[in-house]
């Protein structure tokens, strides 16, 4: 049950190989502040493991504890629309207490999105389903809280500081990562 | 409210040990996350402690919680000692999750530690074995049951 029920594919934001001989996946909601907390954790695990680790996020918004959490998820995802996807995480991740839509729309301009698109995306929730869609995959898969962690496949219940991620991921490798 | 006011619907019980504790508030609110698809699967979703009647409602009220909530207040844990996971020690319940069936029968259930969110998935995987079952073996659902068996407070 702590398995994860969908590996990386196609539908997934990957930073790396897509196939990388390590994998990480991430369920994460942008007004968490454990997810803000984790951020620049997984940001020095991916430096470290550059080049093999193949790193995904999944949005899991739990909204009714944090209501701007699905509209930030959506807004990554029109992000990605336009190929920001990173960029958006990074940026919303670093401005976890301004998420109201027009910060998100601010936050458009300062990476040069196409603002107009971006904003019908928003008001017409265009990614809302993609994100539900994650979001019920997590929960199938036993995410019971963000963030949420895969090492490998299997679901990570330690912490999450940088190096407890490494050591877990090393071990689901044939050499040490670092 | 009782066991009766369920029936007719399976029934999601969420005993857990008091309101207001962290990881509680994470594991009602990822439940009421997943109430459309919890309902979607025919399901009713109620919470059980044995906190009283006026600190569920301060409770709800602040953490936003869409389902109903059970006190197991008076006489105290008398619910949550019939379903064997009442802690004489503590005075709490355990953090518990059963899965009833429309005659009210215990199909499936899970005790975690006091600690740790036990997640929904064990609980989406029982309602859809339910449903298979009830699909399989059962034939039509007598009309009129659903709207009979609606719980009021």
């Amino acid at each position: 049950m702590t398995q994860l029920r969908t590996p990386i594919g196609p539908d997934d934001h990957v930073s790396g190989p897509r196939d990388g001989p390590v994998q990480l996946v991430e369920y994460g909601d942008f007004e968490c502040p454990s997810c803000g907390a984790a951020f620049p954790e997984v940001e020095h695990v991916r430096r470290a493991l550059e080049g093999r680790l193949s790193f995904a996020f999944r949005h899991f918004p739990l909204s009714q504890v944090h209501p701007h959490a699905a509209l930030a998820a959506e807004a990554a995802e029109a992000a990605a629309a336009q190929g920001r996807f990173w960029e958006m995480h990074r940026l919303l991740f670093e401005n976890q207490e301004a998420l109201d839509p027009d910060a998100l729309v601010s936050y458009a301009e300062a990476l040069g999105l196409d603002v107009d698109r971006f904003r019908t995306d928003l008001d017409e929730r265009r990614h809302r389903q993609k994100v539900r869609r994650q979001f019920l995959d997590g929960a199938r898969s036993g995410v019971n809280g963000t963030p949420t962690f895969f090492v490998n496949g299997q679901r990570h219940d330690g912490p999450f500081d940088a190096d407890s991620l490494l050591e877990a991921l090393g071990g689901g490798s044939s050499h040490r990562a670092y | 409210m009782s066991l009766e006011d369920l029936a007719g619907a399976p029934a999601v019980l969420v005993f857990y040990p008091a309101d207001f504790t962290p990881v509680c508030g994470e594991e009602l609110a990822l439940f009421g996350e997943l109430l459309p698809e919890l309902e979607a699967l025919g399901a009713r979703v109620v919470g059980i402690s044995v906190d009283s009647v006026w600190c569920h409602r301060a409770y709800a009220d602040q953490r936003n919680i869409r389902f109903r909530l059970l006190s197991d207040f008076e006489p105290k844990g008398e619910t949550s000692r019939r379903y064997g996971c009442y802690r004489e020690d503590a005075g709490v319940c355990e953090r518990a999750l059963f899965v009833l069936d429309r005659d009210g029968k215990v199909f499936w259930s899970s005790v975690s530690p006091m600690d740790q969110n036990p997640g929904v998935d064990g609980v989406l995987d029982a309602l859809e074995r339910l449903r298979q079952e009830a699909g399989e073996g059962r034939g039509p659902e007598p009309l009129g049951r659903e709207a009979q068996g609606e719980a009021r407070p």
